[in-house]
Protein backbone atom coordinates (compact mmCIF):
# COMPACT_ATOMS: atom_id res chain seq x y z
CA UNK A 1 0.00 0.00 0.00
CA UNK A 2 1.16 3.10 -1.32
CA UNK A 3 1.23 6.04 1.46
CA UNK A 4 2.38 9.61 -0.39
CA UNK A 5 4.02 12.05 2.28
CA UNK A 6 4.06 15.75 0.75
CA UNK A 7 7.10 17.53 1.09
CA UNK A 8 7.03 21.47 1.05
CA UNK A 9 9.18 23.75 1.88
CA UNK A 10 9.70 24.31 5.82
CA UNK A 11 8.21 20.71 6.39
CA UNK A 12 9.46 18.78 9.60
CA UNK A 13 8.04 15.67 10.16
CA UNK A 14 7.99 14.04 6.29
CA UNK A 15 10.82 11.49 7.16
CA UNK A 16 9.37 10.71 10.56
CA UNK A 17 5.69 10.18 8.68
CA UNK A 18 7.83 7.88 5.90
CA UNK A 19 9.16 6.42 9.06
CA UNK A 20 6.24 5.89 10.43
CA UNK A 21 4.69 4.21 7.25
CA UNK A 22 7.25 1.76 6.84
CA UNK A 23 7.33 0.66 10.29
CA UNK A 24 3.28 0.37 9.72
CA UNK A 25 3.74 -2.11 6.59
CA UNK A 26 3.23 0.51 4.22
CA UNK A 27 5.49 1.71 1.18
CA UNK A 28 5.84 5.27 1.71
CA UNK A 29 6.30 7.52 -1.27
CA UNK A 30 7.62 11.00 -0.93
CA UNK A 31 5.30 13.55 -2.67
CA UNK A 32 6.84 17.49 -3.80
CA UNK A 33 4.65 20.30 -3.00
CA UNK A 34 5.06 21.72 -6.62
CA UNK A 35 4.38 18.44 -8.56
CA UNK A 36 0.91 17.89 -9.90
CA UNK A 37 1.47 14.42 -9.48
CA UNK A 38 0.37 12.07 -6.65
CA UNK A 39 2.23 9.28 -8.17
CA UNK A 40 -0.69 6.62 -7.98
CA UNK A 41 -0.54 6.89 -4.17
CA UNK A 42 -3.75 5.06 -2.02
CA UNK A 43 -3.10 7.81 0.39
CA UNK A 44 -1.94 10.80 1.56
CA UNK A 45 -0.18 12.75 4.79
CA UNK A 46 0.55 15.81 4.96
CA UNK A 47 3.38 16.31 7.81
CA UNK A 48 4.21 18.70 10.26
CA UNK A 49 6.61 21.38 10.05
CA UNK A 50 6.37 25.35 8.94
CA UNK A 51 5.32 25.13 5.37
CA UNK A 52 6.39 28.37 3.60
CA UNK A 53 7.35 29.90 6.62
CA UNK A 54 4.16 29.56 7.78
CA UNK A 55 3.78 33.37 6.33
CA UNK A 56 0.30 34.75 6.07
CA UNK A 57 -1.33 31.96 8.15
CA UNK A 58 -0.22 28.97 8.89
CA UNK A 59 -1.31 26.58 5.61
CA UNK A 60 -2.53 29.68 3.86
CA UNK A 61 -0.22 29.60 1.33
CA UNK A 62 0.42 25.74 0.91
CA UNK A 63 -2.96 25.43 0.58
CA UNK A 64 -2.01 26.63 -3.16
CA UNK A 65 1.30 24.36 -3.65
CA UNK A 66 0.58 22.71 -7.03
CA UNK A 67 -0.08 19.40 -5.64
CA UNK A 68 -2.83 20.09 -3.15
CA UNK A 69 -4.99 20.46 -6.36
CA UNK A 70 -4.68 16.59 -6.97
CA UNK A 71 -4.83 16.47 -2.62
CA UNK A 72 -8.22 18.14 -2.61
CA UNK A 73 -9.69 16.41 -5.69
CA UNK A 74 -8.25 12.63 -3.98
CA UNK A 75 -9.56 13.69 -0.86
CA UNK A 76 -13.32 14.47 -3.09
CA UNK A 77 -12.89 10.98 -4.36
CA UNK A 78 -12.52 8.99 -0.96
CA UNK A 79 -8.62 8.80 -0.79
CA UNK A 80 -7.99 8.74 3.04
CA UNK A 81 -5.97 11.85 3.93
CA UNK A 82 -4.15 12.72 7.10
CA UNK A 83 -2.75 16.18 8.20
CA UNK A 84 -0.95 16.34 11.17
CA UNK A 85 0.40 19.98 13.24
CA UNK A 86 0.60 22.36 10.26
CA UNK A 87 -0.91 19.32 7.72
CA UNK A 88 -4.26 19.69 9.72
CA UNK A 89 -3.95 23.46 9.40
CA UNK A 90 -3.46 23.25 5.68
CA UNK A 91 -6.31 21.08 5.52
CA UNK A 92 -8.69 23.62 7.35
CA UNK A 93 -6.80 26.16 4.86
CA UNK A 94 -8.07 23.90 2.28
CA UNK A 95 -11.59 23.75 3.14
CA UNK A 96 -11.00 20.11 3.55
CA UNK A 97 -12.12 20.30 7.18
CA UNK A 98 -13.85 23.12 8.96
CA UNK A 99 -12.53 25.41 11.32
CA UNK A 100 -9.13 26.91 11.63
CA UNK A 101 -6.24 26.84 13.94
CA UNK A 102 -5.01 30.28 15.91
CA UNK A 103 -2.32 31.17 18.16
CA UNK A 104 -2.24 29.30 21.42
CA UNK A 105 -4.46 30.85 24.31
CA UNK A 106 -1.39 30.79 26.35
CA UNK A 107 0.84 32.81 23.59
CA UNK A 108 3.66 30.33 24.01
CA UNK A 109 5.16 27.42 22.00
CA UNK A 110 4.41 24.28 23.76
CA UNK A 111 6.15 20.45 23.84
CA UNK A 112 5.08 17.83 25.87
CA UNK A 113 3.62 13.91 25.72
CA UNK A 114 -0.11 14.74 25.60
CA UNK A 115 -2.50 12.30 26.75
CA UNK A 116 -5.84 12.10 23.57
CA UNK A 117 -9.33 10.18 23.96
CA UNK A 118 -10.35 8.67 20.51
CA UNK A 119 -13.78 9.35 20.22
CA UNK A 120 -14.63 8.01 16.54
CA UNK A 121 -12.50 4.40 15.62
CA UNK A 122 -14.31 4.15 12.55
CA UNK A 123 -11.97 6.84 10.20
CA UNK A 124 -9.24 5.69 7.80
CA UNK A 125 -7.04 6.23 10.03
CA UNK A 126 -8.32 5.47 13.70
CA UNK A 127 -9.77 1.92 12.81
CA UNK A 128 -7.30 0.45 15.04
CA UNK A 129 -8.05 1.80 18.27
CA UNK A 130 -11.47 1.72 20.15
CA UNK A 131 -13.82 4.44 21.12
CA UNK A 132 -12.42 5.90 24.55
CA UNK A 133 -9.40 4.47 24.52
CA UNK A 134 -6.97 7.29 25.43
CA UNK A 135 -3.39 7.37 23.39
CA UNK A 136 0.18 9.41 24.58
CA UNK A 137 1.37 11.22 21.58
CA UNK A 138 3.48 14.19 21.50
CA UNK A 139 2.27 17.68 21.00
CA UNK A 140 4.15 20.60 19.78
CA UNK A 141 3.05 24.09 18.37
CA UNK A 142 2.93 27.54 18.71
CA UNK A 143 -0.65 28.13 16.62
CA UNK A 144 -3.08 24.79 17.76
CA UNK A 145 -5.60 26.40 18.96
CA UNK A 146 -8.70 25.09 17.10
CA UNK A 147 -11.79 27.44 16.48
CA UNK A 148 -14.97 27.19 14.90
CA UNK A 149 -18.15 29.04 15.36
CA UNK A 150 -20.48 27.61 17.94
CA UNK A 151 -22.55 25.84 14.99
CA UNK A 152 -20.08 24.25 13.54
CA UNK A 153 -18.75 22.87 16.66
CA UNK A 154 -22.37 21.50 17.71
CA UNK A 155 -22.15 20.03 14.26
CA UNK A 156 -19.02 18.16 14.36
CA UNK A 157 -20.18 16.95 17.83
CA UNK A 158 -23.20 15.62 16.84
CA UNK A 159 -21.74 13.70 13.98
CA UNK A 160 -19.39 12.59 15.25
CA UNK A 161 -16.31 14.38 13.93
CA UNK A 162 -14.36 15.20 16.95
CA UNK A 163 -11.90 12.32 16.42
CA UNK A 164 -9.59 13.18 19.24
CA UNK A 165 -10.04 15.50 22.40
CA UNK A 166 -7.37 16.68 24.83
CA UNK A 167 -7.33 14.91 28.67
CA UNK A 168 -6.78 16.54 31.62
CA UNK A 169 -4.58 19.60 29.91
CA UNK A 170 -6.05 21.58 27.19
CA UNK A 171 -2.52 22.60 26.01
CA UNK A 172 -3.17 25.65 23.61
CA UNK A 173 -6.84 26.64 23.96
CA UNK A 174 -8.84 24.43 21.34
CA UNK A 175 -11.92 25.11 22.22
CA UNK A 176 -14.70 22.13 23.28
CA UNK A 177 -11.20 20.14 24.12
CA UNK A 178 -11.04 19.25 20.48
CA UNK A 179 -7.73 17.88 19.18
CA UNK A 180 -8.39 16.68 15.75
CA UNK A 181 -12.10 16.40 13.67
CA UNK A 182 -13.12 14.18 10.20
CA UNK A 183 -15.20 15.14 7.56
CA UNK A 184 -18.86 13.46 6.98
CA UNK A 185 -16.93 10.74 5.27
CA UNK A 186 -14.24 9.81 7.77
CA UNK A 187 -11.82 9.61 4.97
CA UNK A 188 -9.76 13.26 6.12
CA UNK A 189 -8.49 13.47 9.79
CA UNK A 190 -6.68 16.24 11.11
CA UNK A 191 -4.54 16.74 14.21
CA UNK A 192 -2.44 18.82 16.44
CA UNK A 193 -0.48 15.91 18.26
CA UNK A 194 1.74 14.31 15.99
CA UNK A 195 1.29 10.42 16.01
CA UNK A 196 4.01 9.68 13.53
CA UNK A 197 6.85 10.37 16.56
CA UNK A 198 5.07 7.96 18.85
CA UNK A 199 5.74 5.19 16.80
CA UNK A 200 8.97 3.40 18.58
CA UNK A 201 9.94 2.87 21.75
CA UNK A 202 13.28 4.56 21.55
CA UNK A 203 12.43 7.66 20.30
CA UNK A 204 9.35 8.65 21.80
CA UNK A 205 6.91 8.30 24.57
CA UNK A 206 5.44 4.83 23.41
CA UNK A 207 4.22 3.52 20.21
CA UNK A 208 0.49 4.96 20.92
CA UNK A 209 0.94 6.57 17.23
CA UNK A 210 1.13 3.71 15.34
CA UNK A 211 -2.24 2.50 14.95
CA UNK A 212 -2.57 6.00 12.50
CA UNK A 213 -0.63 3.90 10.04
CA UNK A 214 -1.87 1.01 10.51
CA UNK A 215 -5.47 1.69 10.11
CA UNK A 216 -4.20 3.23 6.79
CA UNK A 217 -2.63 0.53 5.43
CA UNK A 218 -5.53 -1.78 6.69
CA UNK A 219 -8.16 0.04 5.09
CA UNK A 220 -6.15 0.07 1.90
CA UNK A 221 -5.58 -3.50 2.01
CA UNK A 222 -9.20 -4.32 2.20
CA UNK A 223 -10.39 -2.16 -0.58
CA UNK B 1 -0.27 54.39 -9.72
CA UNK B 2 -2.95 53.95 -7.28
CA UNK B 3 -2.65 51.60 -4.31
CA UNK B 4 -5.24 49.36 -3.25
CA UNK B 5 -5.11 48.96 1.11
CA UNK B 6 -6.76 45.52 2.25
CA UNK B 7 -6.81 45.44 6.23
CA UNK B 8 -7.24 42.26 7.76
CA UNK B 9 -8.42 41.51 11.44
CA UNK B 10 -9.18 38.57 13.42
CA UNK B 11 -13.33 38.24 13.79
CA UNK B 12 -14.19 40.13 17.26
CA UNK B 13 -15.08 36.85 18.21
CA UNK B 14 -11.95 35.17 18.10
CA UNK B 15 -9.08 35.20 20.64
CA UNK B 16 -6.15 37.44 19.74
CA UNK B 17 -2.99 36.40 21.65
CA UNK B 18 -0.71 38.83 19.79
CA UNK B 19 -2.85 41.61 21.00
CA UNK B 20 -3.13 40.53 24.61
CA UNK B 21 0.68 40.72 24.39
CA UNK B 22 1.18 44.06 23.12
CA UNK B 23 -1.63 45.32 25.57
CA UNK B 24 -0.18 43.46 28.31
CA UNK B 25 3.33 45.38 27.71
CA UNK B 26 1.57 48.52 27.58
CA UNK B 27 1.42 49.29 30.96
CA UNK B 28 5.10 48.37 32.06
CA UNK B 29 5.85 51.11 29.49
CA UNK B 30 3.54 53.27 31.69
CA UNK B 31 0.92 53.56 28.91
CA UNK B 32 -2.22 52.83 30.90
CA UNK B 33 -4.56 54.98 28.24
CA UNK B 34 -5.14 51.75 26.35
CA UNK B 35 -8.24 49.04 26.98
CA UNK B 36 -7.60 46.32 24.85
CA UNK B 37 -5.44 45.75 21.21
CA UNK B 38 -6.58 43.73 18.66
CA UNK B 39 -3.63 43.31 15.69
CA UNK B 40 -4.30 42.62 11.87
CA UNK B 41 -2.42 43.07 8.73
CA UNK B 42 -2.06 45.58 6.25
CA UNK B 43 -1.63 44.95 2.62
CA UNK B 44 -0.79 46.98 0.13
CA UNK B 45 -1.40 45.80 -3.73
CA UNK B 46 -0.29 48.08 -6.28
CA UNK B 47 -2.22 47.92 -9.55
CA UNK B 48 -2.40 49.91 -12.57
CA UNK B 49 -6.17 50.91 -12.36
CA UNK B 50 -7.77 50.38 -9.45
CA UNK B 51 -11.14 49.82 -11.59
CA UNK B 52 -14.41 48.06 -10.70
CA UNK B 53 -12.95 44.92 -12.18
CA UNK B 54 -9.51 45.24 -10.32
CA UNK B 55 -11.50 46.15 -7.19
CA UNK B 56 -13.91 43.03 -7.78
CA UNK B 57 -10.55 40.89 -8.54
CA UNK B 58 -8.74 42.05 -4.95
CA UNK B 59 -12.07 41.55 -3.13
CA UNK B 60 -12.16 37.94 -4.23
CA UNK B 61 -8.09 37.58 -3.59
CA UNK B 62 -8.84 38.59 -0.16
CA UNK B 63 -11.53 36.53 0.71
CA UNK B 64 -9.36 33.69 -1.02
CA UNK B 65 -5.79 34.13 0.32
CA UNK B 66 -5.22 36.99 2.09
CA UNK B 67 -7.80 36.47 4.87
CA UNK B 68 -9.29 33.42 6.29
CA UNK B 69 -13.15 34.05 6.70
CA UNK B 70 -13.43 31.47 8.95
CA UNK B 71 -11.63 33.73 11.54
CA UNK B 72 -11.17 37.02 9.71
CA UNK B 73 -12.59 39.84 8.46
CA UNK B 74 -11.47 41.83 5.56
CA UNK B 75 -11.81 46.01 4.15
CA UNK B 76 -10.65 46.75 1.25
CA UNK B 77 -9.65 50.64 0.11
CA UNK B 78 -8.21 52.58 -2.50
CA UNK B 79 -5.59 55.19 -1.75
CA UNK B 80 -4.16 57.48 -4.57
CA UNK B 81 -0.60 58.95 -3.77
CA UNK B 82 -0.85 62.71 -3.71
Amino acid sequence: MKIGVVTFPGSLDDTDAQRAVRLAGGEPVALWHGDHDLKGVDAVILPGGFSYGDYLRCGAIARFAPVMTEVIAAAGGGMPVLGICNGFQILCESHLLPGALIRNDHRTFICRDQTLTIENASTAWTSDYSVGQQITVPLKNGEGGFVADAATLDRLEGEGQVVFRYVDVNPNGSLRDIAGITNERGNVVGLMPHPEHAVEDLTGPGTDGLGFFTSAVKALTAV
Amino acid sequence: MPRIIVDVMPKPEILDPQGKAVHGALPRLGFNAVTDVRQGKRFELQVEDADEATLAEVHQLAETLLSNPVIEDFWVRVEVDA
